[in-house]
């Protein structure tokens, strides 16, 4: 009966951790050809690793990081200017972060019809950057590269994670340098396209 | 007894396997990979044009219940380039399809976004002018049907009078000229 038992325990156990292997998926469900073979799937992360440190209604901190066009950036320069829109990223050569700034690429009607600039920041070097994006077409907006100091701005603006990388986040910026919109969402999984169009077009109102 | 009692309802519930949609019945099925997409409930498209194409009545409907022999379904991404850039492809193998006399009754397109909500697909659809159905797939749940692919995707369904449905092609990859591909569907299809 004793034996029984215990075989009966350690096959409940082992369908516990089958449903879990089963429910916890890969974040890769479909991903786009054009990075075939090229990507690393990190598995199922913990979905924010960070502590927030800005809220809606401050002013967004201040930077000046190095594009992939080989300028400096700083977002004060558009202050005055363009209403930006902070696209963070977790990592380059990673699934969901592939396939996000693609269809921001496509989705710059949005960006002109609310006066808004987008910007691309990840904790990845140049390099990295310059080969991960040329797979994504000719992109329209500037890629910056937070790597040194590293995760310095990401960690200025409560998005730096434990591992070195930066959470799936987006900031909006209006033009006079007020944060308007933050979105610190779940790393596995990608922000809908809506809710950056809505917070977009409400700053028109 | 309580852990006794916890224990048989795990052990129950992993032999429930994954969950899949509702669905019609499926009589007839290949080796080829996709054939689970059969199982998936679709929304009616809104426009009614789309749903006399697929010759659509209830606000729901399988794959088995497109009015065609063939139905070619791409599963696409908004956020995928080559996705992107296969739209105006695609759009010229529809146009192809439509206006031959032998086949536009006989082989129907529908496109399903991976990942995509309505708002993204309806995007796409508008920034690219295509024409076939295109349905949100939010939740993966469709696609997962098929396991990990890559986008763009292409499933062809064969339909007899029946509602019996087979795979006859499953592969990723775009770029496909029009004609070639129209060629290819109807071999394999065995489309008359």
């Amino acid at each position: 009966m004793s034996n029984f038992r215990h075989i009966f325990y350690f096959l409940t156990l082992l369908s516990t951790v089958t449903i879990l292997t089963g429910t916890i998926t890969s974040t890769c469900n479909a991903f786009s050809g054009a990075f075939k073979d090229q990507l690393y799937d990190p598995g199922y992360l913990k979905p924010i690793d960070s502590t927030p440190r800005l809220k809606v209604g401050q002013s967004a901190p201040d930077f000046t990081l190095k594009s992939l066009s080989g300028k400096k950036i700083s977002m004060g320069s558009f202050e005055g200017k363009k209403n930006v829109l902070i696209s963070f990223i977790p990592a380059a050569w990673t699934p969901i972060c592939s396939d996000q700034w693609p269809g921001y690429n496509i989705a710059k009607p949005f960006f002109d019809e609310t006066d808004t600039a987008l910007i691309g920041i990840s904790v990845d070097n140049i390099p990295s950057l310059f080969a991960w994006t040329r797979n994504m077409g000719k992109l329209w907006f500037e890629v910056l590269s937070d790597f040194w100091p590293h995760g310095e701005v990401a960690d200025r603006y409560g998005v730096l994670r434990r591992d070195g990388t930066a959470e799936r986040a987006l900031f909006l910026i209006d033009k006079r340098g007020i944060l308007r919109f933050i979105h610190i969402g779940d790393i596995n999984e990608r922000p809908d396209l809506e809710i950056i169009v809505k917070a977009m077009r409400a700053l028109k109102d | 007894m309580l852990s006794t009692l916890l224990s048989v309802i795990v052990l129950l519930s992993a032999c429930a396997g994954k969950k899949v949609m509702d669905a019609g019945p499926i009589k007839n099925e290949t080796s080829l990979r996709g054939k689970d997409i059969l199982r998936a409930t679709l929304d009616s498209p809104e426009n009614s044009d789309q749903r006399r194409y697929l010759g659509i009545k209830e606000n729901h409907f399988v794959i088995t219940d497109i009015s065609s022999q063939v139905v070619l379904v791409q599963i696409f991404d908004m956020y995928c380039p080559h996705c992107q850039k296969d739209a105006p492809n695609m759009n010229e193998f529809y146009k192809l399809l439509n206006s031959s006399r032998d086949y536009s009754d006989k082989i129907k397109i529908i496109g399903i976004g991976a990942g995509n909500t309505r708002f993204e697909v309806d995007f796409f659809r508008q920034l690219y002018d295509i024409k076939f159905p295109l349905f949100p797939d939010p939740d993966f749940k469709i696609s997962d049907l098929i396991g990990n692919l890559q986008t763009p995707y292409f499933i062809g369904i064969r339909l007899n009078k029946d509602k019996v449905a087979s795979i006859f092609l499953s592969e990723a990859g775009g770029g496909r000229d029009p004609e070639i591909f129209l060629k290819q569907i109807v071999s394999l299809a065995g489309v008359r």
